[in-house]
């Protein structure tokens, strides 16, 4: 009995331990519960069973057994650790990785940096945000003024998320600067259009994708999840609009 | 010539995201076509005076169809390539707009603004959604020559 009960736990660390890379990196819930599920499985617990919201993981290998629970703190958008996550858990499933195997390559992704450099995203976010202006009617001539703005509010983004640790205040002083350096800017005859130029320069920052993934997980079932990032997406889009209105009111 | 404009800035803004997102660098390319694609289906649908909403839907399906043909084809989760290729559709600058609507007291507007968004986001979502049944219902129908992704 102590033999199945330990080892049901390591098959517990290994989904939980995949199920928070899967979250903490930006995956919908389904797909994390889904995941989850299936290493639990391929192991040969059939009656698996686990629950994710945004901010904790449960996780029952039994119907009659202990549930374990992991804590999710924070959740950024990291595309490619998901893939590697996927990755192996394909590899479970088919056999290749044995259960020690996969907890020691689990923790090594935990580990792992995969991220692009600052650099080349703020240049990323800059150039998305001159694609913006021009996609919502902007003028040519709104384009570097967009990719500028963008490009100071990103940089300024992450300046205070590694100040203060806490997206809501970092995305209200990055669009306060994108306000006023957009504000500069056109009062100096550099754009054309002040709204095209702030749209598309607090387009890296604002929720537009969260709102449409807490509609789909509404629409998929996931109450709870659904409702949590949902209002995430309104206090980041309330951050948003606060600090432009207050680079309005102030220059 | 503006259709090849709005091709490239798709392009870039999609793969810029995907930049942001930190999608794996060898299907950047991917990310970008499959913004590109859906933003031109949504533009071309509106400028010959097709209501925002269906556009919308019909632009989030076409992200959806190929997304899941990349994802099969690279081999990667396709969440990698429909969260990049909807970006250029998601309302963010109107949930912006409105959310500076509220904040400067034009509740009005704001409210307006935000319904906007709902139903914007929703269509994105019916969209996607959709596409994911046809899918299933196609898997259903012929078992035998589709594995499991």
């Amino acid at each position: 009995m102590v033999e199945l009960v330990k080892f049901n736990h390591s098959i517990a660390s290994i989904c939980l331990l995949a199920g928070k890379l899967m979250l903490e990196n930006g995956a919908e819930t389904n797909r994390v519960e889904d995941t989850m599920n299936r290493i639990a499985q391929s192991f040969g617990l059939q009656h698996a069973q686990s629950y994710a919201t945004p901010t904790v993981i449960h996780f029952s290998s039994e119907l009659e057994n202990v549930s374990v629970f992991i804590r999710i703190d924070q959740r950024t958008n990291d595309l490619h650790k998901i893939d590697e996550v996927n990755r192996i858990s394909r590899a479970i499933a088919s056999g290749e990785l044995s259960r020690f195997e996969a907890l020691q390559v689990l923790q090594e992704l935990e580990k792992q940096k995969l991220t692009f450099p600052y650099w080349l995203q703020t240049i990323a976010a800059a150039l998305v945000s001159g694609a913006f202006a021009i996609m919502f009617g902007g003028a040519w001539s709104d384009f570097l003024p967009a990719f500028l703005a963008g490009g100071i509010g990103y940089v300024g983004m992450l300046g205070f998320l590694h100040l203060v640790e806490m997206r809501f205040i970092a995305d209200f002083f990055a669009s306060v600067f994108i306000g006023v350096s957009a504000l500069i800017f056109v009062h100096h005859g550099f754009g054309t259009h002040l709204d095209k130029v702030i749209i598309g320069a607090v387009m890296p920052l604002v929720p537009g994708l969260h709102i449409t993934n807490a509609v789909r997980e509404l629409m998929a079932g996931h109450l709870v999840s659904g409702l949590s990032k949902g209002a995430e997406a309104v206090l980041t889009a309330f951050a948003i609009g606060a600090g432009v209105a207050i680079a309005f009111a102030f220059v | 010539m503006d259709i090849g404009i709005q091709l490239i800035a798709s392009f870039i803004a999609a793969a810029g995201f995907g930049i942001i997102f930190n999608a794996p660098r060898q299907l950047l390319i991917a990310c970008g076509f499959v913004g590109m694609l859906g933003w031109i289906v949504y533009y071309t649908l509106a400028a010959n005076g097709m209501d925002v909403l269906p556009a919308t839907v019909l632009g989030a399906m076409v992200v959806a169809a190929f997304s899941h043909f990349f994802s099969r084809f690279k081999k990667s989760p396709i969440i990698i390539f429909n969260v990049s290729g909807i970006i250029p559709l998601v309302p963010g600058g109107i949930a912006y707009d409105a959310m500076r609507n509220f904040v400067v007291g034009n509740y009005l507007i704001g409210i307006e603004l935000s319904s906007k968004v709902m139903m914007l986001a929703s269509g994105i979502a019916i969209g996607l959604i959709f596409t994911e049944v046809l899918h299933t219902i196609v898997k259903k129908m012929m078992p035998t020559r589709h594995r499991q992704a």
